[in-house]
């Protein structure tokens, strides 16, 4: 055999992986990968943007994110840059620096999720201080479907979002048994909640520096009992000479 | 591929990905720097085609250009061995070496060639292209791909002589 044809024989098959790294590589496809949560397992997927959606670790979930992003998922590592703080995120419950890949929502339903990521762990804030933060005072309901469709539940915590009457609300994953579960975890006692609300209390101020507060925030948190009074609305707290907190800018 | 880029590459990597990642072999002799450049070419190449038009697409020489992407790919992992892909890497993911029968005595014989002797006798013989595309491929002039050629299987002769 003449040296030309040896050489021409010198190929084989393509290696496994290869077609599964570009998918993965160029975002045609999604990884998936498994994590522990305060609610039990949960699968995140994830691409060249960032992590594209969050959900309950059950034999169905391949289905959901075909119908809900029409990209195939392939098991995989999370990207070396940003992969290993998947699990502090879903712990802290805010997405911190990992990136997110809202391309799946308009830019509003994105704008409105992107302020329930900065919501910290252990507070609440009702929908309509979203539809406030996000420049839409009036949306309030466009503000709760938004929540609604957050794809990567957990990370952006759309469980901290809770109606004003002091019921805690519908969640995505999993039902409301999981959204009272996770609040719990958080030191958050939606019991608490729904006795403000019985009791139309929908702000809270300190005497001592004037300031008032969403009820769950840190810093009215960190008053003296003796100093805590309580407000029906923010106009009522406003007559009492309070000034809105810079943390939670309660509002509405 | 024009109008479907995502529905369409998956097999334009099945159908070329092949070639690419042989050729790559043994060119650099590792199946892991010919699977990290296989891989990294794509990528490159489909956020290139992205940003094409559909006349663009239609009109290009993919085969050449894939080797113009991966060519430039393999200087720059020559130059910066520490360099890998951001995204997962395939080690990682246990992938076997798929070796041919007699692959690594050729690797040692054409390791025996300098780098464009390699690189032009894998392109014309290993892969079947004609010169024009090596010459576009590789950017050496056309006379400079035929004496590469030449003198690489000459070498080639020369070792396998010795082997004897």
């Amino acid at each position: 055999m003449s040296i030309e044809t040896e050489l021409s024989l010198l190929i084989g098959d393509l290696p496994d992986g290869i077609s599964e790294g570009v998918a993965l590589g160029t975002g045609i496809a999604d990884g998936f990968d498994l994590y522990e949560s305060a609610i039990g397992e949960v699968v995140v997927t994830f691409n060249p943007e960032g992590v594209s959606s969050l959900d309950i670790a059950d034999s169905e979930f391949e289905n959901r994110f075909r119908g809900r992003f029409d990209r195939p998922l392939i098991r995989a590592e999370a990207p070396h840059s940003w992969g290993k703080t998947i699990p502090s995120a879903i712990e802290r419950g805010q997405p911190g620096k990992l990136p997110i890949d809202l391309r799946s929502v308009t830019q509003f339903q994105a704008d409105v999720l992107e302020r329930t990521a900065t919501i910290p762990k252990g507070e609440v804030r009702p929908y309509a201080w979203l539809a406030n933060e996000v420049h839409r005072p009036k949306a309030v309901r466009a503000a709760g479907s938004a929540v609604a469709k957050n794809p990567i539940p957990l990370i952006i915590p759309c469980h901290r979002v809770v109606r004003a009457d002091g019921h805690i609300g519908n969640y995505s994953l999993g039902g409301p048994a999981n959204k009272v579960e996770l609040l719990e975890h958080e030191g958050t006692r939606p019991n608490w909640l729904e006795d403000l609300a019985a009791h139309h209390v929908r702000f809270q101020g300190d005497s001592s520096t004037g300031v008032v507060c969403h009820p769950t925030c840190h810093v009215i948190r960190k008053s003296k009992t003796a100093d805590v009074a309580s407000f029906r609305s923010l106009q009522e707290a406003e007559e009492g000479g309070f000034r809105a907190c810079e943390v939670c800018r309660p509002c509405c | 591929m024009a109008s479907d880029l995502d529905a369409a590459f998956p097999a334009v990597v099945e159908q070329m990905g092949t070639r690419l990642y042989w050729g790559l072999r043994r060119i650099s002799g590792d199946h892991q720097e010919a699977e990290d450049l296989t891989q990294e070419t794509f990528i490159r190449a489909y956020n290139a085609l992205e940003t094409y038009n559909a006349t663009r697409i239609r009109e290009m020489k993919l085969e050449s250009w894939l080797w113009t992407i991966a060519l430039n790919l393999g200087r720059n992992h020559l130059r910066d061995r520490s360099r890998r892909p951001t995204w997962v890497e395939l080690e990682d993911r246990g992938t076997e070496d798929p070796e041919i029968a007699d692959g690594r005595s050729w690797d040692r014989r054409l390791g025996c060639l300098n780098q464009h002797q390699r690189t032009a006798v894998v392109l014309r013989h290993v892969m079947g292209m004609g010169i024009p595309d090596i010459t576009e491929a590789t950017g050496r002039p056309a006379g400079t791909v035929k004496a590469d050629i030449h003198r690489g299987l000459a070498k080639l002769r020369e070792v396998m002589e010795d082997e004897t």
